[in-house]
């Protein structure tokens, strides 16, 4: 158990740490930045219950816009992919097929639930997140175009970061 | 009551989603509302000494671009020295000499943190207070605008970037001296809007934008960059330019912070201007 939580906070850390000095810096014609810190929330236990998964996200989203002189706008986006992750988890797959102690990982349920499952939640907190950005309707087109990318680049890299790690 | 406590125990998620939505939305709204935030910038002791040993990690890979870079301001600086002995006039009109001589002082700064990709863009210096940094003082990088200070710490500051749509700068094109306005598009680190030039002025492509010198942020003639495209814009009075950045924003490492000697004293008697 508490094996559990030093390798979740270590996990936490090396995520942010990536995220602000590595993948902030990674731009192609101002349209794809990843952001694959959201990899914190994906990987948290299913049995954890909303509230913990939502603090859990505020503190995720609010350090790295610590860093990016942007305050609330990660921590919101992070907050709102926290709320919607057991909708989704519910949505992939009965809850019978979920098992405590079973963590949502490629090996425990196989590469496409977890693709599925990234790419929604990517989806779902890069829109929030370039909405709020641009704070405005204005140049929708460009703001939706920027969704498509950015999630496309961070669905691969969580994907490859989970490969990488991929044993139990 | 106790069926309150009850119905607000069943949904506390979504209450609590409520809750911490409406704080994030704070937060941003307090943040566009002229950034007021002191301890959630990366000027603060933490986030900038983490970045500070990143960077002096980092430096290396562009050593070499920085050395090339450096040496060629070195070079237009003994040329302007050369003119400066040879003709006293001539210096009137090259780049910003002028008021290098007059009222401005400069500090250069290491850009400790930068950013291009994201619509408000901002920069962390490794220079604060101590040595003299003031909010709302210009930065110019080795060939032209980069941003204004925005928070000062005792070592550090943070910086709006000319790549920030909250944040315009007057300009003016340098052989007609007619102003504008410059602002970020939004989308290439490498190009930006200048606004507010009437039909009646003629515009060619190649044309440069300098500063207009009508603050004190910074002098006047620093430039910024070239005329890349013109267009019409139909119904209003005023054209479309596109000017394409001398300054590459992506390579910024070593910066100059503009202290106008007389700043305070203009700002008092602009002050009272507006009292009045």
């Amino acid at each position: 158990m508490i094996d559990g939580v030093v390798k979740y906070i270590l996990l936490f850390f090396g995520v942010i740490l990536l995220q602000v000095l590595i993948l902030n810096n990674v731009q192609f014609s101002g349209l794809i930045n990843p952001f694959a810190y959201i990899l914190i929330i994906l990987l948290l236990p299913i049995e954890m219950p909303t509230w913990w998964l939502m603090i859990i996200g505020f503190f995720t989203g609010l350090s790295v816009d610590v860093f990016s002189n942007t305050p609330g706008l990660h921590a919101s986006a992070t907050v709102f992919a926290a709320f919607i992750r057991p909708k989704i988890l519910d949505l992939l797959s009965s809850r019978d097929e979920y098992e405590v102690g079973k963590p949502p990982r490629i090996y425990n349920y196989g590469f496409n639930w977890f693709l599925r499952y990234t790419a929604i939640i990517v989806v779902a907190h890069h829109t929030v997140l370039f909405l709020l950005e641009a704070f405005t309707w204005r140049g929708m087109g460009d703001t939706l175009l920027r969704v498509l990318a950015s999630s496309v680049f961070s669905i691969v890299l969580i994907i490859l970061l989970q490969l990488l790690f991929n044993k139990k | 009551m106790r069926n309150l406590f009850r119905f607000l125990l069943k949904y506390i998620n979504f209450f609590l989603f409520l809750v911490l939505e409406l704080v994030c939305l704070l937060m941003i709204i307090r943040y566009n509302n002229f950034q007021k935030v002191k301890f959630l910038n990366s000027s603060n002791q933490v986030t900038a000494g983490i970045f500070d040993s990143y960077s002096s990690v980092a430096d290396y890979f562009s050593l070499r671009k920085t050395n090339k870079l450096l040496a060629e301001e070195n070079a237009r600086l003994r040329t302007m020295l050369q003119l400066q002995n040879s003709n006293k006039e001539e210096i009137k009109y090259t780049f910003f000499a002028d008021s290098i001589l007059s009222d401005n002082q400069f500090v250069t700064a290491k850009v400790i943190n930068n950013s291009v990709n994201k619509q408000h863009n901002y920069l962390t210096l490794n220079k604060g207070s101590l040595d003299g940094v003031k909010p709302d003082m210009g930065i110019v990088g080795a060939n032209g605008v980069v941003g204004r200070i925005n928070h000062v710490s005792k070592h550090y500051s943070t910086a709006i970037s000319l790549l920030n749509g909250r944040w315009s700068i007057s300009a003016k094109l340098k052989r007609t001296n007619d102003n504008g306005t410059i602002v970020w598009n939004g989308k290439d680190h490498q190009k930006v809007l200048l606004e507010g030039i009437p039909y009646n002025v003629e515009l060619t492509k190649g044309d440069t934008i300098v500063t207009s010198g009508y603050s004190s942020v910074f002098p006047d003639g620093v430039p910024i960059g070239v005329v890349s495209e013109v267009e019409l814009d139909k119904g209003s009075n005023f054209y479309l330019i596109n000017v394409d950045l001398f300054l590459d924003f992506n390579r910024l490492s070593y910066v100059n912070i503009v202290m106008n000697r007389n700043r305070d004293e203009l700002n008092e008697l602009e002050e009272q201007l507006n009292n009045d």
